[in-house]
């Protein structure tokens, strides 16, 4: 993977296939604690402890196309290799929560690159999902819920394309205007 | 203008209402071609969320009614990215290696003229038996 926003575009595709009506993506960049977290924390089956213990194992996977699953051993290893570390809170019936914590300065940390097409691609894919995504940086703040969106949208799909181009927009924009701390 | 705000976004939305009254002649479930892009971690690691927003923005300008959806990994993870087309009728079709160039041209010859290009992973074969 090249960019951040990649990993998360992976990981939420587990949320999707544990039947998630409401995937929460949350990023802090923590500038003075030189950490970057990507949490991630949805609402679908969960899993069992047996489960947890091999989630991370690149020859494990729910898949029956092939035998290995390598989505959240590489997530893991990016954030390990930056000095950070991934932990997987998860309960059978409520749901999973993925938190990564990268190095922020550190120079293996990935940009997060296109955050805005990968949630386009997300909402366009899963318009009945709700998606709410937060980036919290020391300066500023940006809050994002489909909910919100569809409720201005009234009868207009979401996954609409001339909706989704609107909302890459609206998203990148917010993300530059709290990069530059507005 | 740009869109930064949900205010913004009551602008965008006016126009679109317009569009899906335009056309929804044509929004009956039969004439809709139905596109399916691997993703999984094989698939957007070779570059499947670009060929997804590719589709998406091209389908949208050529007035073609579809539905571009993710599925996940058909086990093809060295053909990727690969796209799942499915055109009104017909049987579906699996295109591996799908870069730019190659979603247009599937875009072109196939789902707009119905003609075959090359690509295809022969998945949906049937035996004599079927």
């Amino acid at each position: 993977m090249k960019e951040l926003s990649l990993h998360i575009l992976d990981i939420v595709q587990n949320s999707i296939s544990a039947q998630a009506s409401k995937i929460e993506i949350l990023i802090e960049e923590k500038i003075p604690e030189d950490q970057y977290i990507i949490e991630i924390t949805d609402n679908g089956t969960g899993m069992d402890e047996e489960m947890l213990k091999h989630v991370t194992d690149p020859f494990f996977t729910t898949r029956t196309t092939r035998k290995v699953g390598v989505g959240l051993s590489l997530f893991q290893q990016n954030a390990e290799q930056t000095g950070g570390f991934m932990t997987i809170d998860s309960k059978v019936g409520e749901g999973t929560k993925v938190r990564a914590v990268f190095g922020y300065k550190h120079i293996d940390r990935l940009p997060l690159g296109d955050m805005a097409g990968t949630m386009t691609i997300l909402i366009g894919a899963n318009p009945n999902i709700r998606f709410i995504y937060n980036h919290i940086t020391a300066l500023s703040d940006f809050e994002f819920d489909t909910d919100e969106v569809k409720e201005e949208l009234e009868k207009v799909p979401i996954n609409h394309p001339d909706i989704l181009k609107a909302l890459k927009e609206l998203i990148a924009e917010n993300l530059d205007m709290i990069e530059a701390g507005k | 203008m740009k869109i930064t705000s949900l205010a913004d976004l009551r602008k965008i939305k006016a126009e679109v209402q317009e569009k899906i009254k335009l056309r929804e002649y044509g929004e009956n479930a039969e004439n809709i071609v139905q596109i399916k892009v691997a993703m999984a971690t094989c698939g957007i690691a070779a570059g499947a969320k670009e060929i997804m927003g590719y589709l998406i923005e091209e389908l949208d300008f050529q007035g073609i009614d579809a539905v571009v959806t993710q599925t996940g990994c058909m086990g093809y993870c060295y053909a990727e990215p690969t796209i799942e087309v499915i055109l009104p009728g017909k049987a579906p079709v699996v295109y591996g290696f799908v870069s730019r160039e190659k979603a247009k041209e599937i875009i072109d010859e196939y789902i707009v003229k119905g003609e075959m290009v090359d690509g295809v992973i022969p998945v949906n074969y049937k035996t004599i038996d079927e």
